[in-house]
């Protein structure tokens, strides 16, 4: 039977979304410029009398490709550093490496065309590093693919690409770029990156910070779905791309760079000033970040100490689990990073919605309810012992705590806690040095641990509420559904409510209690959260300026009255409108 | 010409990011001053000092130990330069 032909929607008119990983964060809104190597040869055999043209035209593409390296790193070094020149003298050594080199003169003596002979040594050894264990060794591949380019571009007589002479600000969407491809870029011209391939650690990524621009990177496969000319948008800080965006997403995102702009004027008056309000309680005010890349964008911002480090990064991006090693290195150089101030590390939160390729985690119905976070690690207790010793040897180096995600029972602190002692006892064995008195936490982020906040309290040092999960758990919201997002209310009274009886059972009970969701950053939150007694608020960094400005401009007292009314009435919009009205007040004081 | 002696030291790489790119670079310019076969070696596995690809390849991390290994006039102080500039941590830190 013959299929209906359903209308066939072109994909090229759309608006897209892409997610993809954060590489340097802010926000640009450009014109596409699709940058393309097009190095297009064939492989072919070539007759014996050949060789030796073929070799010479190996030589001079050689040479040609010395001077060009020559060249950069005489430039880079004047313009960015001798440090960064160095990748450079990196390339032109390759260029006179025998393993290459003498390599290629094989192959094209065996007959095999120099573009293709180039081709075939450059991949097998990009397949070598490929290999490797090492995050950063692997990526080292870029630098051998570098050279072959050039030398095969060379060999086929072409320019080099186009990025260093950009007409107009453009947004550069590309599968990968490597070190030659940005050193003649001009940055001036250049207001985001999207990129196919790469990691946080990527060369496109480390140059995106360095300049301050926009990127997203990882995304798979942007670069077939834009083409040169068309608008996108580039979101660094949540690490998404939207292709085509309609007018709407656009003012809202020109809004929110304005935002930006505000509160990056704002918290250079406000970074060094601690958050204590008017009637001098002194607030903690913390940074949720992702990876050791966002330490310095968290503190420029005024955080005092990082509320949830996400260890994710660790584990994804990567085709086995993160060794111990790997995992101290990341946690040591935040812990150094971070200097006296805390850092609370959250054990594994992955889930079925976005399992890691080594992983074997079942298709489930329902994952947010299913087989995730520390359900996992009290399961898989090896992986998770592994991470609990990295981050206890790390401690020496810092101020690092350990927080347990998706507690829902007294049971599960319990036994988390018992295999933290356990990996505590492995080390004592093995005569490494650990940090022993390290505080342990938990997230609550689910209903039973909220309402049982009192038993909990007597397990841990602290608490963090992560109000995404609770308020999705709370009113049986996916907010990933757009149908019902609508519904999804951090403000709602019975979230408070639950907020409430977690603030006050700590307090009984002598420890403190943070938040590291969305709702620690929500200014419209600020007033009834710091009424309720709150002891840290961890958010985004891009949050903390305003946040803390709300602090200092409030009493405790006032705050408590506040937050009073809005948990006894009836709707999140008339908790909005009292803390609007409330702030509305304060900004005009 | 007739084989010197081999003369070799054992060294543990300290600068955090191991014998990346630059690190390499510098390490295998080294090198090629002097005139001694030099070799490295990391848990059996052994590479031309000269050879960037070839040190690359042996992914030399934070805290591991390497063998360098030099043959010919100049090898002891082929040895000491590059001895010299491992534990300097090429400058890095």
């Amino acid at each position: 039977m013959k299929a209906l032909k359903k209308p066939r929607v072109r994909r090229e008119a759309c608006s897209l979304m892409l997610k993809g990983i954060s590489a340097s964060p802010k926000i640009a809104i450009g014109k596409v410029f699709v940058y393309e190597k097009e190095l297009k040869f064939e492989r072919r055999t070539i007759d014996e009398k050949e060789v030796d043209n073929e070799l010479k035209r190996l030589d001079n593409a050689i040479a040609k490709s010395k001077s060009e390296l020559a060249e950069l790193r005489d430039e880079t070094a004047k313009k960015i550093g001798e440090k960064e020149a160095k990748i450079f003298e990196a390339h032109l050594l390759m260029l006179d490496d025998p393993a290459l080199i003498t390599e290629v003169k094989k192959r094209i003596r065996s007959t095999i065309n120099a573009e293709a002979a180039v081709d075939e040594v450059v991949e097998s050894f990009v397949a070598m590093f490929d290999q490797m264990e090492d995050q950063y060794m692997k990526e080292r591949a870029i630098d051998v693919q570098d050279v072959g380019e050039r030398i095969i571009r060379n060999l086929l007589g072409k320019e080099f690409g186009s990025l260093a002479d950009l007409r107009e600000q453009v947004v550069v969407i590309a599968d990968n770029l490597t070190p030659s491809d940005t050193a003649r870029m001009d940055k001036a011209k250049v207001v985001g990156f999207a990129t196919n391939t790469g990691g946080v650690t990527s060369h496109v990524a480390i140059i995106a910070r360095e300049y301050g621009i926009p990127a997203v990177v990882g995304l798979g496969d942007v670069t077939k779905h834009v083409k040169s000319g068309d608008l996108v948008i580039v979101d660094g800080s949540s690490g998404t791309v939207i292709v085509r965006p309609d007018e709407e997403t656009i003012s809202r995102y020109r809004g929110l760079m304005t935002d930006l702009e505000r509160q990056r004027k704002e918290l250079e008056k406000l970074r060094e000033l601690p958050a204590v309000t008017l009637d001098g309680r002194k607030i903690e005010i913390a940074a949720n970040i992702g990876g050791p890349e966002e330490v310095a964008t968290a503190l420029a911002n005024g955080a005092e100490g990082v509320g949830l480090l996400r260890t994710e990064f660790l584990y994804h991006g990567r085709s086995s689990l993160p060794t111990e090693e790997d995992q101290f290195t990341a946690y040591k150089t935040i812990a150094e990073k971070m200097g006296e101030r805390p850092v609370i590390v959250r054990t594994l939160d992955i889930g079925g919605d976005k399992p890691p390729p080594y992983l074997e985690m079942p298709k489930e119905l329902n994952p947010f309810l299913g087989w995730r976070a520390i359900r996992i690690s009290l399961d898989l207790t090896d992986i998770f012992k592994t991470q609990l010793k990295a981050i206890l040897r790390a401690g020496v180096h810092g101020n690092l705590k350990i927080m347990f995600p998706m507690i829902s029972s007294v049971d599960e602190v319990r036994k988390a806690k018992k295999i933290l002692e356990d990996a505590k006892k492995e080390l004592l064995e093995k005569g490494v040095f650990f940090r022993k008195d390290v505080d342990v936490g938990i997230m609550v982020e689910i209903p039973s641990a909220a309402v049982i906040a009192d038993s909990l309290a007597e397990e841990v040092d602290f608490f963090s509420i992560g109000t995404n999960d609770l308020t999705q758990y709370t009113l049986a919201v996916d907010r990933t559904n757009e149908k019902i997002s609508h519904l999804f209310d951090e403000l709602h009274p019975a979230v408070l409510r639950l907020i409430r009886n977690v603030i006050d059972a700590s307090h009984v009970k002598g420890i403190w209690t943070g938040m590291c969701g969305e709702m620690a950053g929500n200014p419209l939150a600020t007033p009834i959260l710091l009424g309720l007694g709150l002891d840290e608020f961890s958010m985004s960094s891009m949050s903390i300026p305003e946040v803390k400005r709300i602090i200092m401009s409030a009493s405790v007292a006032e705050t408590r009255d506040l937050a009073k009314k809005a948990l006894d009435l009836p709707t999140a919009e008339d908790v909005r409108k009292l803390s609007k009205e409330f702030l509305r007040k304060k900004t005009k004081l | 010409m007739k084989h010197l002696s081999e003369i070799k030291q054992t060294v543990r790489l300290l600068n955090k990011v191991g014998l990346h790119a630059r690190p390499a670079a510098m390490f295998v310019q080294t090198a090629n001053t002097f005139k001694s076969e030099i070799m490295v070696e990391k848990q059996g596995k052994e590479v031309d000092a000269k050879s960037i690809l070839g040190i690359l390849s042996l992914a030399v991390e934070c805290n591991d130990e390497v063998t360098i290994k030099a043959n010919g006039e100049d090898a002891e102080n082929a040895i000491r330069k590059l001895v010299d500039l491992v534990n300097s941590k090429f400058g890095e830190e």
